[in-house]
């Protein structure tokens, strides 16, 4: 289908999907086995400005947004999903100093992100504190020109590997969620520290690390916004990067049905290719429908949130939740249509469809996503009765 | 320092098809590409200038359709390129291509390096580099798999041979050619679509460039191509029957035969 994408949008697209075929694809299948982070493929992805893609221009960026991200993303998860994450979550880690930064913040630390140069993360998530954010139990105590942090982090994407660290943290515990607050804390600052690599079922290319603060002294500049503002910093950031998830989950899933009607042309039983049997035919219908459904709402949605509209949370939500269903299902079906050579590793469509799963939970699992449509929708029919 | 690179345009050699009956390649609905043995001229050019400082231009004789080449140069990273193209140029031989880029160059003056890959896909003769030397004067080797010093007078490489390397000094002005072992080849960054997508690619003629029109294309090629053929393949394969003693005995038969 025609998106009407611009020429730049059109050569973003391009270019990803190329490095996508050239540089990924081949080493997809060991990077997933060895569990190893992709910084060769990080370095590709920054001499191409692929990191600047989402950057505003006065900051060393291209000055697109969450749709083109969107494009990158969907095109590196066709080939691994794995390493598309690490790309993607240097943007997550960036959205909150884009977005609530001050000059002097943006200034020092998005050029480096735009170039590819060092990578950001976000750390949100405790082990305590998952769809519940609102009991994070880090705490960062102002004490003179600082603050000081203590607490871990738990499976933070791009943990280690990443130089710049968005860290939500308690400021006051009195005012539950209005006392959490957005910190930035940079790779190198003594108590800042990094626990086990966690061993994953899915985009095994990622790294996932507890984050560890033990009296991490910051300045105080580098405070996001104001004290009080996390989880506003937090839900805004999401709004940004859900729709960046549903990017991925539609790479996914688009990967694995063009495997699936690959493998379907050639598969041949009962003397005739399985492509030719109505029982595959009406699967591979029915997936390309899924995933052209989902590229629709995660395009209109990426570009609902880069024009500036202010209510778009429900949408965000809708894209994320809609395109990992999708990609997980079609999955399913992909390695079904391989049958007993879709289980095995030496075919890429098990491996996608491990890395479909976590599409459905992080940045919100899909049960959160659905809370936040209903929500929404509850309170607008509220509004709209009175 | 200003570097040149010689490019060219060839047919995607991963498509390519040979008309059995005409002995010609086939041409129609195959894509058209950067030679991707000058891919690693173009990558090393680049790596020289970020390393030294100075500019690339990199030069392309062919169609007005070729400039896209020398645009996806400067995707890479090269500062500018030059399109050769005139309907007197076309049919040239290796002799009258040399010559004709090394008029270009003579008109650009001050190149001190020119870098090419070692042949082109399609040809495959390898002659180009060597001729351009020849026309230019200038010190040459061919096959170069690293270059390991440069200065604004000479420059040492390696070059590759069939056991090993040698290693050779040049002076400046040089041409090299350079075998894909040099480097591994960036892929265009989407700053450099961007701005090649602006740039605008000069077109040198006969005029412009001020050549002896019996020495440019098909005037100035001695070279005739009489029959071009896909040599008939023999792989008779032949099964031998019988007990493994036997089939041992037979075996050395028809080696002893041989």
């Amino acid at each position: 289908m025609d998106y009407f994408l611009t020429e730049e949008q059109q050569m973003i697209k391009e270019l990803a999907a190329r490095i996508a075929d050239e540089r990924i694809r081949p080493v997809a299948a060991e990077l997933d086995e060895r569990e190893e982070f992709p910084w060769e493929l990080m370095k590709v992805l920054g001499e191409s400005d692929l990191f600047a893609v989402w950057v505003p221009e006065e900051y060393g960026g291209l000055g697109g947004g969450v749709f083109e991200q969107a494009l990158v993303v969907e095109e590196l998860s066709r080939a691994c999903s794995g390493v598309a994450v690490s790309y993607a979550a240097s943007g997550l880690g960036s959205f909150p100093i884009l977005l609530f930064g001050s000059e002097e913040q943006k200034a020092r630390y998005m050029p480096d992100i735009a170039s590819g140069k060092r990578l950001a993360a976000f750390a949100l998530t405790e082990a305590n504190a998952g769809s519940d954010v609102s009991s994070i139990a880090t705490t960062a105590i102002e004490d003179g020109d600082e603050y000081v942090l203590n607490g871990t982090k738990q499976w933070i994407t791009n943990g280690g590997e990443a130089d710049i660290y968005t860290v939500i943290a308690v400021t006051d515990k009195s005012k539950g969620a209005r006392g959490a607050s957005a910190f930035i804390v940079e790779k190198g600052t003594p108590g800042l520290s990094f626990g086990k690599k966690e061993k994953k079922l899915g985009i095994r290319a990622s790294s996932t690390r507890e984050v560890i603060f033990e009296d991490c002294r910051i300045p105080k500049e580098n405070l996001l916004g104001r004290e009080g503002m996390g989880f506003i910093i937090a839900m805004k950031t999401f709004d940004k990067t859900r729709p960046g998830i549903g990017a991925q989950a539609v790479g996914i899933a688009q990967g694995a049905l063009d495997e699936a009607v690959q493998y379907a042309r050639q598969r041949v039983q009962f003397d005739q290719p399985i492509s030719s049997f109505q029982g595959i035919q009406f699967m591979l219908a029915d997936m390309a429908t899924q995933v052209e459904a989902a590229r629709a709402l995660v395009y209109s949605v990426a570009r609902l949130v880069d024009s500036g509209a202010r209510d778009v949370s429900r949408a965000a939500a809708m894209a994320k939740l809609f395109a990992s269903d999708v990609a997980m299902q079609v999955t399913v079906d992909a390695v079904q249509i391989l049958g007993g050579y879709g289980y095995m590793r030496e075919y890429p469509v098990e491996k996608m469809m491990r890395d479909a799963k976590i599409t459905q939970i992080y940045e919100g699992t899909n049960q959160i996503q659905r809370s936040i449509i209903a929500l929404d929708l509850i309170k607008e029919a509220a509004r709209k009765g009175k | 320092m200003h570097i040149v690179v010689c490019v060219k345009q060839v047919p995607d050699p991963s498509q390519a098809r040979i008309d059995r009956d005409t002995g010609l390649v086939i041409r129609e609905g195959v894509d058209k590409i950067t030679n991707p043995f000058d891919l690693y001229a173009l990558e090393e050019a680049i790596r020289l200038k970020e390393s030294f400082g100075g500019q690339v231009t990199a030069i392309s004789m062919g169609p007005p359709a070729a400039k896209e080449v020398l645009k996806d140069a400067i995707a890479m990273g090269v500062d500018s390129g030059i399109l050769l193209s005139d309907r007197q140029f076309a049919g040239a031989d290796t002799l009258a291509t040399s010559y004709t880029l090394a008029q270009a160059i003579r008109k650009l003056g001050d190149v001190a390096l020119i870098i090419c890959g070692k042949q082109a896909a399609d040809g495959d003769t390898a002659q180009v580099g060597p001729g351009l030397a020849a026309n230019l004067d200038f010190s040459h080797v061919t096959q170069v798999r690293k270059i390991r010093q440069l200065n604004s007078t000479e420059t040492v490489v390696e070059r590759l041979t069939d056991t090993g390397y040698e290693v050779l000094g040049l002076r400046l002005p040089a041409v090299i050619t350079v075998v894909k072992e040099i480097n591994e080849p960036r892929l265009p960054g989407l700053r450099g679509m961007m701005r090649a997508k602006k740039a605008e690619i000069p077109l040198w003629d006969s005029q412009v460039l001020d050549v002896d029109p019996k020495r440019v294309g098909l005037n100035g090629s001695p070279t005739q191509v009489w029959r071009t053929f896909e040599p008939a393949r023999h792989q008779k394969g032949e099964m031998l029957v019988g007990s493994p003693s036997e089939q041992a005995a037979l075996l050395l038969d028809r080696l002893r035969s041989l």
